[in-house]
């Protein structure tokens, strides 16, 4: 069984101050990193020969707009099979330079994760071989689940009720 | 062995070897128990239709006894479940290729009104698109719900005047979706 | 008969032969044909009949699950769950209460987690009759699909027992169950473990070791454990190409240690290990609807957490602080701890998990859904790529891509 702790410190070991934030909610492993270092942490995860993180479960966006500097932050989940551990990833990066490595390089499912994201939120993945909208319309032209947008359809009149209304 | 049963003729004068009635009945009569179905499914009633459609609820007891997935050679739109506003050109380009008579059934809430999906990127209703018959609701509506449904368009299949399709007010209403 | 006199046959030499052009030919396949089973479009080059690249559109039912979950407490979101994969609701409504009660640290009871399991397998059940029945529609059998619909029925008024409905089911409340399984329940579910096996028998004699069904599906859409495990395949898709991951034995939620059930595992990732695998799946999922429903715990249904657990309506009539209970329930007062929460169980499909972010407030800061069939069903043109237009089809259904977990 891999520990919380020993991946922690092979991490610290191997990227220094570039790992930071360690937490365990409700028992995940949770690190934060910068984006210049994401795909090498990535790449250290998968290719360890003890670790062998080499699933990636997940990739998402979420929206901080308080957040001055660090508006956005992606995260990455991994699962290592032969030792059923997981582990999740941060990366803030700021709504002026709205950028991030791709990881399609490193695991062929991060394409479509990647596209939702830019889909949703924006969030320009560098290198992604086919980086347009995937669940939404080409033409929209705002990206939905910022939370400055509504989720309301703009179209429906019969729902403006001030008792009854949405 | 149950006995066939066979639906009453329409009204009508009869005598000795000849029995009269109007083309507007009889016509009505054989279109609403062969109404072919386009079921244009896209998500959960569309499993709620495979059960109608199954052993157990028999929609061909109806006299749709044959799906339709060919646009030309359908009677009855039955449109299944959400559409989104990317599906939408779809849906109205489906309902373009269907020929006259054609009906259209809007089953669920999505298709009716959108639903609990009061977002961004759902259609609220398909009638802002094409001309709806009959609404189903539910979310998703039981197998009796649609098969009822379904009834319902048999009704109007069964009173529908011969000229109507030709008349200035459907024209209008045809005219109002931007449909020729 | 008067002789013919046959005319010459002249066979033009090579030089003489028009030149044949070579070219591909672009295929539209869907959003709304048939036999995609849900609206998903691929764009197909074809050679002749061979598919050499393929690219899908997806997203035509895109309902924004995820911006409609920021806006609604918690308990409202089982409804979107149920609508994401339709053929076997009770999985997600389940899975999305786990992940709630994971934040706010509740403990089910026993008995509400056993007919948690109950009604998880028999929801796999569901979920995997329909892919297998509807697999052999397209290889060309129609009746096995009409027949084992029929048990789908029963297993639908099982769920109207539990819940009230049938599809859509919004069943289990925040901490338990929404009320206890009825005599009815426990008769048809007991009726259900005797009338379903002879069926499934039967399915498996019509599809099995048929010839044309072998000959249709084996080395038909292959896919390897590395190339399945980049691509993120989870659930049977994965299991079939020989890896036996499966969140139920690896993270065991809702009491799944104490069940006896074996992980089945194919080898060559193609179209009949698939089938394969959830044929043998809908027998292991018997098995434990077996052991749940003879080992079923005495005891609560629902866990002692009034805060967050709706109370039953006769109490919230009767009792003064059930009455409240309820009340600051559905008026979304109760705030949930801040926290992050991934919680992942077999879905139908694979693992389905719930990566919820709370700040606090009454509803989630953020929460997104990892859809298994969106994630595997990228690697559907590389599946598809060399071979013929029909096969791809039977791949596409062998995958059990359910448009409403693929848009979300």
């Amino acid at each position: 069984m891999l520990t919380n702790q020993e991946v922690a410190e092979g991490l610290l070991e191997k990227f220094g101050d570039q790992v930071f934030n360690f937490e365990e909610p409700y028992g995940l492993l949770t690190l934060s990193t910068t984006r210049e270092e994401i795909i090498p942490v990535m790449e250290f995860l998968k290719d360890h020969k003890n670790y062998q993180v080499i699933f990636l479960t997940d990739i998402t966006g979420i929206q901080y707009p308080d957040n001055a500097g660090q508006e956005f932050v992606v995260v990455y989940h991994m699962h290592s099979f032969v030792h059923n551990f997981r582990i999740r990833i941060k990366v803030a990066i700021p709504e002026a330079d709205i950028h991030i490595p791709t990881a399609t390089g490193l695991f062929a499912s991060a394409n479509w994760m990647e596209r939702e994201t830019y889909d949703f939120f924006g969030i320009l993945f560098d290198g992604h071989p086919n980086l347009k909208r995937i669940l939404n319309i080409e033409e929209m032209d705002y990206f939905p689940m910022r939370k400055e947008y509504p989720m309301e359809d703009a179209t429906r009149e019969d729902k403006i009720d001030a008792l009854f209304g949405r | 062995m149950k006995e066939v049963k066979i639906v009453e003729a329409p009204q009508g004068h009869s005598g000795s070897g000849f029995f009269a009635t109007s083309f507007d009945e009889a016509i009505g009569l054989a279109r609403s128990y062969s109404l072919w179905p386009l079921p244009f499914a896209t998500s959960c009633c569309g499993i709620e239709f495979m059960a109608t459609m199954g052993a157990h609820y028999d929609i061909s007891r109806f006299g749709s006894e044959r799906p339709s997935f060919s646009p030309r050679q359908a009677d009855l739109l039955m449109v299944m479940g959400t559409i989104a506003k990317k599906m939408a050109p779809v849906v109205k380009q489906v309902y373009l290729q269907m020929a006259e008579p054609r009906w259209v059934m809007a089953v669920g809430a999505c298709a009716s009104s959108g639903g609990i999906f009061d977002t961004y990127s759902v259609l609220q209703g398909i009638d802002r698109i094409i001309p709806v018959d009959v609404y189903v609701p539910g979310c998703p509506p039981r197998p009796e719900q649609i098969i009822d449904g379904l009834m319902q368009v048999q009704y109007l299949a069964q009173n529908e005047k011969l000229r109507r399709r030709n008349t200035d007010e459907y024209q209008e209403l045809l005219a109002s979706y931007n449909i020729q | 008969m008067a002789d013919i006199e046959l005319l010459p046959h002249n066979v033009p030499s090579q030089s003489e032969l028009p030149e044949l052009v070579e070219e591909l030919t672009t295929l539209n396949l869907g959003p709304t044909h048939p036999a995609t089973h849900g609206i998903f479009q691929n764009i197909l080059k074809m050679d002749g009949e061979k598919i050499v690249s393929g690219e899908q559109t997806i997203g035509y039912i895109h309902r924004a699950f995820e911006k409609i979950a920021e806006r609604r407490p918690f308990y409202q979101i089982t409804t979107l769950t149920d609508r994401m994969n339709y053929c076997s609701s009770p999985i997600n409504n389940l899975g999305w209460h786990m992940t709630v009660e994971k934040l706010l640290g509740v403990e089910v009871p026993k008995r509400a987690q056993y007919i948690r399991v109950l009604m998880m397998e028999l929801a796999r059940i569901t979920d995997h009759i329909i892919c297998n029945s509807i697999l052999g529609v397209d290889t060309g059998a129609f009746t096995g699909f009409l027949y084992v619909m029929q048990k789908r029925e029963e297993v639908y008024e099982i769920y109207e027992e539990v819940c009230g409905a049938r599809l859509t089911t919004n069943m289990g409340r925040l901490g338990g169950m929404e009320r206890d399984l009825s005599n009815t329940a426990i008769r048809k579910i007991k009726e259900f473990i005797k009338s379903f096996p002879p069926v499934l028998r039967e399915l498996e004699k019509l599809l099995n070791r048929n010839r044309i069904f072998m000959d249709r599906t084996i080395n038909v859409g292959p896919i390897s454990v590395d190339r399945a495990l980049s691509y993120g395949f989870t659930g049977p898709n994965l299991r079939a190409a020989g890896l036996d991951y499966d969140v139920r034995v690896m993270n065991p939620y809702s009491s799944y240690e104490d069940f006896e059930f074996d992980v089945p595992v194919g080898q060559n990732g193609d179209t009949y290990d698939r089938y394969m695998v959830r044929n043998e799946e809908m027998w292991q999922s018997l098995r434990i609807v077996e052991q749940a429903i003879n080992n079923l715990p005495e005891g609560p249904y629902y866990a002692d957490a009034p805060e967050y657990y709706l109370p039953p309506k006769n109490e919230v009539y009767r009792n003064m602080e059930a009455l409240i209970y309820h009340f600051k329930i559905v008026m979304g007062e109760i705030d949930a701890p801040a926290g992050e929460v991934y919680h992942a169980v077999e879905g139908g499909n694979g693992e389905l998990g719930f990566y919820l972010i709370s700040d606090g407030g009454r509803t989630p800061y953020r929460l997104h859904f990892r859809r298994p069939s969106f994630i595997y069903y990228q690697a559907y043109p590389e599946m598809c790529k060399g071979s013929s237009l029909s096969d791809a089809i039977l791949t596409m259904s062998s995958l059990n891509v359910i448009a409403g977990e693929l848009d979300a």
